[in-house]
């Protein structure tokens, strides 16, 4: 319910660009997500098979909630191209981005998917602009100015990230990832190492992030206030598996 | 005498700058294969690379000299094909000092890629940025303490190399004649002095290198296996 009073808000939003909604310059491509994969794990409880199959709507939010272990994580970097997997299929929007039987494997370089890592991985030799401008495919100061507007980091724009608090450092890692113009989201735990307040505050932050985007946005959690508040879906994994999937009302209540 | 000592140093700084300048540039990619890349005769070329810091300097130079006879393939190719003898001439003695110098750039260039955490690639690549661009843009300004310390610790060991130097080049003035063999020259012939003269310049350039790599901020500390 927080929820869609939060994405009216953004909605409502008026900046110079009037981004925001479907007329966002950051919008996604949008299109079906469709993952078929398997790929062997290790863990600390030994060997497990990661066996998925989903096909993701438009404009979800869909949450990979379990615990350590259960292979949230390794399914989002698959989805990057950062891991292979060891058979499957994975396309979006048409296009094939892996298909082990005709050996399609496209690198992450041409998935163009925005990722925001769990330590958000700032580049420390770029101050807060300098990241937004990085991830740029063409550079734009105004849509820079308007991403820097959007999650409130004009002040910071100077700053390098060491000197940044773990919230601001959020942020700019949400700013930079939608500065790439990206088909979709992965979010790789975002809000795992900040405070119980701060973790509210920045709720906020990457829903607006999925508003400005416009397409999937893909969480990895395992906070079920979190996952609650934010997803449109949540796919639950257990030793690899997917035990649930379903509206988080229903799962969680 | 004073244009010797002064040729005897600037022949040190060109020897050393040469050998540093040329390692940086091969160094990186090798440094670069060996923090990233797993292949099945890594250990072996770790341990090559890594050689001279354990292998007596005349060994080095015993097995340089003995390559660059015109008796052996190595030196017979260089005579024939572009009619060059390496054996007691400059550039003989700054390959040696490039193979002898290797693991004074490669070890800190490969432990500064390795302390980069690895989610700074993965981002760079996802943001749709290659390989190429990522080393540039990302790896080699985060790792600039490295870079220094490694073109430092190559630059100071060079000016220190005797043994190498004195199997491969002789002590031939304005050639291979180095400042640390002119000591040696010097106090065989008991001009003290002019041995003092040398000492104290290496001593000098030794300490402020080591000054400049200690002053040096510490690499970064990253998640990298």
């Amino acid at each position: 319910m927080n929820k869609e009073k939060n994405i009216d808000d953004i909605s409502n939003f008026n900046s110079p660009l009037g981004v925001g909604g479907s007329s966002s310059p950051f919008r996604g491509l949008g299109g079906r997500f469709v993952i078929d994969i398997e790929r062997s794990m290790l863990t600390s409880e030994g060997k497990s098979l990661l066996k998925v199959d989903l096909e993701i709507a438009n404009n979800e939010l869909l949450c990979l909630f379990g615990h350590s272990g259960a292979g949230k994580t390794t399914l989002l970097r698959i989805l990057a191209g950062l891991f292979t997997p060891d058979r499957g299929f994975i396309s979006f929007n048409g296009v094939v981005w892996y298909d082990s039987a005709k050996k399609i494997n496209l690198p992450p370089q041409q998935r163009n998917v925005g990722f925001v890592f769990q330590d958000y991985a700032l580049f420390p030799n770029m101050t807060v602009r300098k990241n937004i401008e990085f991830a740029q495919k063409t550079p734009n100061a105004e849509e820079v100015d308007s991403l820097l507007s959007h999650f409130g980091l004009e002040a910071l724009q100077k700053q390098y990230p060491a000197k940044l608090s773990g919230g601001q450092k959020q942020r700019v890692a949400l700013a930079r990832a939608l500065a790439a113009k990206p088909n979709l989201l992965l979010l790789d735990e975002p809000l795992s190492a900040l405070d119980y307040e701060m973790r509210l505050n920045l709720q906020d932050e990457i829903l607006k992030a999925h508003k400005l985007l416009n397409s999937q946005t893909l969480l990895v959690s395992h906070d079920k206030e979190e996952v609650l508040k934010l997803a449109d879906t949540v796919v639950m994994l257990r030793n690899g598996v997917v035990i649930k999937s379903g509206k988080p009302v229903e799962l969680f209540t | 005498m004073e244009s010797d000592f002064i040729n005897t140093l600037l022949l040190t700084g060109k020897l050393a700058g040469w050998t540093t300048a040329i390692l940086f540039v091969i160094g990186l990619p090798i440094a670069y294969v060996l923090a990233y890349k797993r292949f099945w005769f890594k250990s072996v070329m770790e341990a090559l690379i890594s050689m001279p810091m354990v292998l007596p300097p005349t060994v080095l130079g015993f097995y340089m000299l003995v390559a660059y006879s015109p008796q052996n393939a190595f030196g017979s190719f260089l005579e024939k094909h572009l009619d060059v003898r390496l054996a007691f001439s400059f550039e003989g003695v700054l390959l040696a000092s490039v193979v002898f110098s290797l693991p004074f750039m490669i070890q800190p260039l490969q432990n500064g890629l390795t302390a980069i955490p690895v989610s700074l690639r993965e981002a760079a690549y996802t943001l749709g940025k290659s390989k190429t661009e990522t080393f540039f843009k990302v790896l080699i300004p985060n790792m600039i303490p490295s870079i220094v310390t490694a073109l430092a610790m190559t630059f100071a060991h060079c000016i220190g190399e005797f043994g190498v130097v004195i199997m491969v080049g002789g002590n031939m003035p304005g050639e291979t004649r180095v400042a640390s063999i002119a000591i040696y020259d010097e106090v065989q012939s008991l001009n003290y002095d002019i041995a003092n003269q040398y000492s104290l310049v290496l001593f000098i350039i030794s300490l402020v290198i080591l000054t400049v790599i200690y002053s040096c901020p510490r690499p970064l500390k990253g998640s990298n296996p």
